[in-house]
This record gives C-alpha cells, structure tokens and sequence, in this order.
C-alpha cells in the first residue's frame, strides 16, 4: 500500500523511529517528491514528535560539502530540526539501541546569542548574533533501509539526523577563522579522519547564513540558544559498541562519546 | 656518508634492473612522456631496487635542497596494503619559486597537493629519532605546495615503482617560515582551493598522526642508508589532502592554519 499523503509519511517514519524498523524509501514509490513536499513531512513529523513532550533545540544543516551534494545529485544543503531530547553531552555514553543504523560525524556547532531570521541575513550578520563556538558530534541515523536515501527522503526524515554531542566549552568568535578550524577524529585512540572548516560550505559561518535565509521563507527564526550544527567536516564513521570516538578540535578543545549497546 | 652507498652494492641482477628503470624514467622525463610501470615486465623490481633507481637518479640531479615524503596518510597506506611511507629527495632542479608559475607544459600530468614544510635548524641522523627529537631540531615551519607528476600512465604504479620514480616529486614551492614554537602541527586546518573552490580540508595529523612523525621516520629510514638530515634542508612533510590535477589557467591555494597562505598559478 503506497503512503501518498504527507500524515501517512510523517505517521510511517514516526513509527519507523518508535520502533527502530526502517522502512523503504519513499522514492521507490514516488520519484516526482519535491523538496516542498519533503519538507511538509518533517514538518508534520516534527508536529508528532513535540506533540510527545519533545522541544526544538535548533538545527542541523546536512549536505554542506560538495562530496556530500554530489553523492545524493544537488546543489544545495538541507536541513532538519534538533530535538532536546537527541542532545548529549561531553563524554556522555550513547546506546545503540537508541537508533537503527547510526554513523558518527565532527562537527563546527554554533549557538546563537540573538534572534537571527531570513531574508536577507548576510554572513557578517551570523557572525554578530552568534554567543559562541564549540566541538560536537552529530550521530546520524536513518529511518530508511540501508541508507539508501534521496534527497526527498532525507528531508522528510529530520535530515537524518540522530543526535548530537555538543562539547560544554563555548568558545567566543572573536578573532577565529573558522574555515581554518582543524579537526581530527579518533576511534578508540587511532586516527579514523580529519578535515577544517571550510568543508561546511566553504565557511561554517555561510551555513548559519544560508539556514537562517532558508527558515526564514517559512517564516521561522533561529532563536537565542539554538544549536547550529553546520555539518560533517569528513566522511561519516560507522559507529559499533566499544568505541569510543573523540573528535579534537583546534581552538575548540574535544567531545566525546563512547558508545554503548 | 656516500660510503654506506658504495659498500653496499645490490645483486648484479637487481643493478642491472636498477639501471634500466632509471634509464626509462630519465627518458620519461625529458621526453615528457608517460610509460607503462616498469614493475608490469620487470617483476624483480622491489622497493630497495626502487630506492636504488632514486640513487642513481640524485647521482644526476642538481644539488640536495631536502627531502619528501608519500604515501603518508593511514586511508592510503590501507588502499596500497602497506605500513610504511615512502621518501623522494628534493633537489634545486624541483625548487618552483613563490610566485612563480607553474608551466604544466613541461609536465606529464601534474597534481598539487598542501604540505607542512619544515625546515631543519640542526643536523638530525640516527635510527631511533623521534618525533620529538624533530621538532627540537626543527628551525621553522611553512605551507607548501607540492607538484606531483607521476611519469607512470594514469598514475598506476606499485609501492616499488614510484620509489623508483622519486616519490613522483616534480616541483614545491613554500611559503613564508614561522617559528614552530607553540603550535600543535596535529591540529592546524588546512585548506586546498582549486579554480576559488574547496578541493578538500585536513588537519595537519593526516600525515602518519602528525608531521614530525611522518619526518622522525624519514630519518630513521635514512639512517639505515647512512644518512641524514642536515640543518637548512626543507623537508615536504607528506599531502594531507588529495591531490588536485591542475591544468593551464588553473590556480592553486593552499592555506594553513598559523602558517599561512600560498598561491601558484598555472600556465
């Protein structure tokens, strides 16, 4: 039975979360969804999950490197809600159990100091109204079968977006190049991949910019204390229990997660 | 230091193989002409031949200016199946100065890729150096951009081959040294710009975990040749991200974190 309308998918990925059970792509059936249509499922999706006592915290934006876009066939990044319920902190363990087919991703986070919305925000504007800087972790998941994603799928699907660690050490702006922010991730003491800023879109700064533009054409702001997760600055990691995955940051300091069954 | 050379001669056989892939890779370069791997018809061609083919080659080449290291990167060392780098020597016929263009003319297929240089302050020899010994004998660090040009077709080639053809050196140029003291060469971001777009991002530990263990190995591999590093000699501390081929009209940044920018035009 093919799910057409926008509450059957929400309905379908919701249940997909609640029972860890991954269910077919939605463009298997339907190859025309637009990002229009993607977007009013997370919507509806997102309706569900804060009917459920669940709060928006901020956001992820995905597909900000080129490797990334060229893998799923755009040009534009996407993104998804953060809820307060996925955030973990430093050092924190995360369960397995918690997601159907997890992987691991550094990350540049800001979190806004003041109200910022779209139109018209340029990335000297981000700039001004950002509190501060930290390192995170995304752990990235999808509700979909073997992560065989398109672009409609992921955006229906909270960008695929898990949950985060978010390091507790707030760096000031001020005097930072944050294309230049180096990066390495580790995997129980080994390298596993490094990466700088200016993976995120060229600049992670132009990610805050772009999100706060593209928010705003559905008349939604960032808000004091949002997160901006500014997206992966290498390819994602897989993650199995045991590891512990440790993503140092310079100027920024570590975060990291061990992660548990 | 040459002595270590000299008594220690390779099997007739291996010599005679030695020279015949120096010979191939000498035509390749000066006719600016890709050829076939020479491991694809001489089989016992193995890395100490390779190396031997680099000696032969350096007997010819103009004064040592310093060293280079590849395969440094754990990501590539797997997709090889190897463990260990691979050093080239760099001499003053490779020096591209700053500013000057880079006339991929003159190259068979040329690729850039970002380096930390250092430069050497002391003289550093001895088979057990650590990374540690290297940044006490290290007088200054730079960004660089090295030029690759494999003289194998399509950059095909085995561990051996490539020793043989110097680590596919071909032209550097550096930038402005700064002192090394209080920087974590680990954690500085790099950032490779092709045509005014991101071509790819690291940190300085993509090469072996950090610079100065990538050169603490190439002293130690140098060692056992009777070798090492002399003060004033630049040492390519291995790619940290994939290289980009480059064309004429191409231009190429390379910036990295508190050691700063560095630009080279092509034509």
């Amino acid at each position: 039975m093919p799910i057409t309308d926008v509450p059957g998918k929400a309905r379908a990925l919701y249940d997909a979360r609640q029972d860890r059970k991954p269910i077919e792509p939605f463009t298997d059936e339907d190859a025309s969804l637009t990002m229009a249509d993607a977007y009013a499922v997370q919507a509806e999706l997102t309706r569900l999950l804060l009917a459920d006592g669940d709060r928006i915290v901020g956001y992820k934006v995905g597909l900000t490197s080129k490797p990334m876009q060229r893998m799923v066939g755009v040009d534009t990044p996407d993104y998804g809600p953060v809820l307060g319920s996925t955030v973990y902190r430093n050092g924190d363990a995360v369960s397995l159990g918690a997601f159907i087919q997890p992987k691991i991703e550094a990350e540049i986070v800001f979190v806004l100091g003041e109200r910022l919305r779209g139109p018209g925000v340029s990335v000297t504007d981000a700039h001004r109204a950002i509190a501060g800087i930290a390192a995170s972790v995304e752990i990235v998941d999808s509700r979909f079968a073997d992560w065989r994603i398109k672009l409609a799928d992921t955006i229906s699907d909270l960008a695929s977006n898990g949950a985060v660690a978010v390091s507790s050490q707030l760096v000031p702006l001020a005097g930072l190049d944050t294309r230049l922010i180096g990066m390495t991730l580790s995997r129980n003491g080994e390298l596993v991949d490094t990466g700088a800023g200016a993976a995120a879109l060229g600049d992670p700064l132009a990610v805050v910019a772009w999100l706060a533009n593209t928010l705003g054409e559905h008349g939604v702001a960032l808000e004091p204390g949002h997160l901006v997760m500014t997206g992966a600055l290498h390819a994602a990691v897989p993650m199995t229990a045991g590891d512990v995955f440790r993503a140092d940051f310079d100027r920024l300091g570590p975060v990291t997660v061990r992660v548990v069954e | 230091m040459t002595d270590a050379i000299t008594t220690r001669p390779p099997a007739t056989g291996q010599s005679g193989i030695a020279a015949q892939v120096a010979a191939r890779l000498e035509r390749a370069r000066t006719t600016c002409t890709a050829i076939p791997p020479a491991s694809d018809d001489l089989p016992g061609l193995d890395l100490a031949t390779g190396y031997e083919v680099q000696r032969l080659h350096r007997a010819q080449a103009g004064p040592l200016v310093g060293w280079k290291l590849g395969v440094t990167s754990r990501a590539k060392q797997m997709q090889v199946g190897v463990h260990e780098p691979i050093r080239g020597f760099l001499a003053t016929e490779h020096v591209l100065d700053i500013g000057e263009p880079l006339q991929t003319r003159q190259h068979i297929q040329p690729r850039c890729e970002p380096e930390i240089v250092l430069i050497m302050g002391s003289d550093l020899a001895g088979p057990h150096v650590s990374a540690s010994d290297v940044l006490a004998a290290t007088a200054a660090v730079a960004v660089g951009i090295e030029v690759l040009d494999s003289r194998y077709q399509d950059y095909r080639f085995t561990m051996p081959d490539v020793v043989a053809d110097n680590a596919s050196a071909s032209r550097f140029v550096i930038g402005t040294p700064v002192p090394v003291a209080g920087i974590d060469l680990r954690l500085v971001g790099v950032v490779l710009e092709h045509r005014g777009e991101v071509f790819g991002t690291a940190s300085g530990a993509a090469s072996l975990g950090h610079p100065a263990a990538a050169v603490a190995w190439l002293v130690r591999s140098l060692a056992l040749e009777g070798e090492g590093l002399r003060a004033g000699e630049i040492i390519l501390s291995g790619g940290l991200t994939a290289a980009v081929p480059v064309g004429p009209g191409d231009v190429v940044v390379a910036t990295i974190d508190r050691l700063g920018s560095l630009e080279l035009a092509c034509q």
